[in-house]
């Protein structure tokens, strides 16, 4: 054991390790924290609902036309990829950079909560927490917006009779389940970074910080 | 174990490097605070004051020297243990009262109980309780910003204590209060003190707090002037109200 090594003062002072940060309060903490900057929050679900309604409308656009057209065999042109690789990029980024804003103004916060026993660790949960849901709502709406929109625009197409017997119901589900996930993923991968770089200082120098 | 020495520093050094400019804002402190003393740090701003309560309460490092909580190195801490130590063995109170903004009174005040793994219906008979105790059984459901200067620092004074830490650390605690709200705030961390038995260490150039001090410690340029103590205090007071009024 590493206690061990320290001599057994540390041990006979009766200094435990056990902190604890139930999930429950994590998520109430961060619906708060989205509910009270709620316009900001809205700008940064925003950006995930335009990414992720792009790349939902472009694959079930793809998928009713290859349906409906079964000789068509329409495949995601290079160009496609393309477009849907930067929208993702620039949501990425727009993420980060939201995340960036959120946790620097937040520093003094930041530093309190581990002047009162947060691990680093609840620092990094809130954050991705509160990430994770901005990327839910904003994907969940922009995947369904894609579908319907879609869908409309195939009907103008080809008539509704032909899109709705051939719809291609469980490619589409697919799709929006997979939109979904990315979506959470992606809100995800760009609050970590400057999450964890807010959790590791200490918690005076975090206090000190002047906005 | 029960130790003499609730806090002790050994040569305590703390240098911070801005650009090419090395500053040195503590420069080998020794201080020994005993179990249930009410402590002032008194200097003027820019002496070290704060970085010394920031090495006692374990949010910084030092350069170099130790700090002792109850005979413990807390240089020797991993990270679970230092947040165990801030969480349940001292209680932290600022200028800035640092609520968190999103948190009404009561939540501000559990937070600290909930990570120290009470259940939630406990730790909200005990926040309420505590806020009653520190005059704002009215007010537990609001916002920091809906509360005064005055209210929101009792609300950080319950949040402290929601540990029962065994040393509570104030930097300058009524820095931000008129004259009134913060004679109230020091009046209250004297009851507190008496009552429970807890240390309290803060650091001030408010001179009201020193009334209230067992002993005053006197930095000046990250060094410890002088220590003066409670009987001789007496014989000042005439002294530290003239120059107060001037």
């Amino acid at each position: 054991m590493k206690g061990r090594k320290r001599g057994s003062a540390v041990e006979e002072s009766g200094i435990e390790r056990q902190i604890t940060l139930p999930l429950g309060m994590a998520i109430k903490i961060s619906f708060q924290s989205l509910r009270i900057r709620f316009w900001r929050s809205i700008i940064t679900t925003a950006g995930i609902f335009l990414g992720i309604a792009f790349l939902v409308s472009v694959l079930v656009s793809t998928s009713i036309t290859n349906a409906v057209i079964a000789e068509a065999e329409e495949g995601i042109q290079a160009r496609q990829i393309w477009l849907i690789a930067i929208s993702l990029l620039v949501t990425v980024i727009g993420i980060t950079n939201a995340m960036l804003m959120a946790v620097t103004e937040r520093y003094r916060e930041i530093g309190t909560m581990k002047c009162l026993g947060a691990l680093d660790r609840f620092i990094v949960e809130l954050f991705v927490l509160e990430a994770g849901f901005q990327g839910l709502a904003g994907s969940i709406g922009g995947s369904l917006t894609g579908v319907i929109l879609m869908t409309l625009a195939s009907m103008a197409r080809f008539g509704a009779r032909n899109v709705i017997s051939h719809y291609p119901v469980f490619e589409i589900l697919i799709w929006v389940v997979g939109g979904i996930i990315l979506g959470v993923i992606l809100a995800v991968v760009g609050a970590i970074y400057p999450a964890y770089r807010a959790a590791k200082l200490p918690p005076a120098e975090a206090m000190r910080v002047e906005i | 174990m029960v130790a003499e020495f609730t806090v002790r520093t050994r040569h305590l050094i703390k240098e911070y490097v801005m650009g090419t400019i090395v500053v040195k804002a503590l420069q080998g402190i020794d201080l020994e605070v005993r179990r249930g003393e009410y402590i002032s740090i008194m200097g003027p701003s820019g002496s070290g004051k704060s970085t010394l309560f920031n090495m006692i309460g374990g949010l910084d490092k030092p350069t170099d020297g130790r700090v002792y909580i109850d005979e413990v190195d807390i240089a020797q801490l991993d990270a679970f243990e230092l947040a165990w130590l801030r969480c349940r063995k001292i209680g932290y109170i600022f200028q800035t009262f640092n609520l968190i903004p999103v948190m009404t009174a009561l939540e501000n005040v559990t937070l600290p109980m909930i990570f120290a793994g009470l259940s939630m219906d406990d730790a909200i008979d005990k926040g309420v309780e505590l806020l009653k105790r520190v005059g704002l059984g009215e007010r537990i459901h609001h916002k920091p910003h809906e509360l005064s200067g005055g209210q929101q620092q009792r609300v950080a004074i319950a949040r402290a204590l929601a540990n029962d830490p065994a040393i509570v650390l104030a930097d300058e605690p009524t820095g931000n209060l008129d004259l009134r709200t913060g004679r109230d705030i020091i009046m209250l961390l004297k009851q507190l003190n008496e009552e429970k038995g807890v240390t309290v260490i803060s650091a001030t150039h408010d001179l009201k707090m020193i009334d209230v001090s067992d002993r005053v410690i006197y930095i000046r340029d990250g060094k410890i002037d002088r220590i003066v103590h409670r009987e001789e205090l007496d014989l000042q007071v005439g002294r530290v109200e003239g120059e107060e009024a001037g």
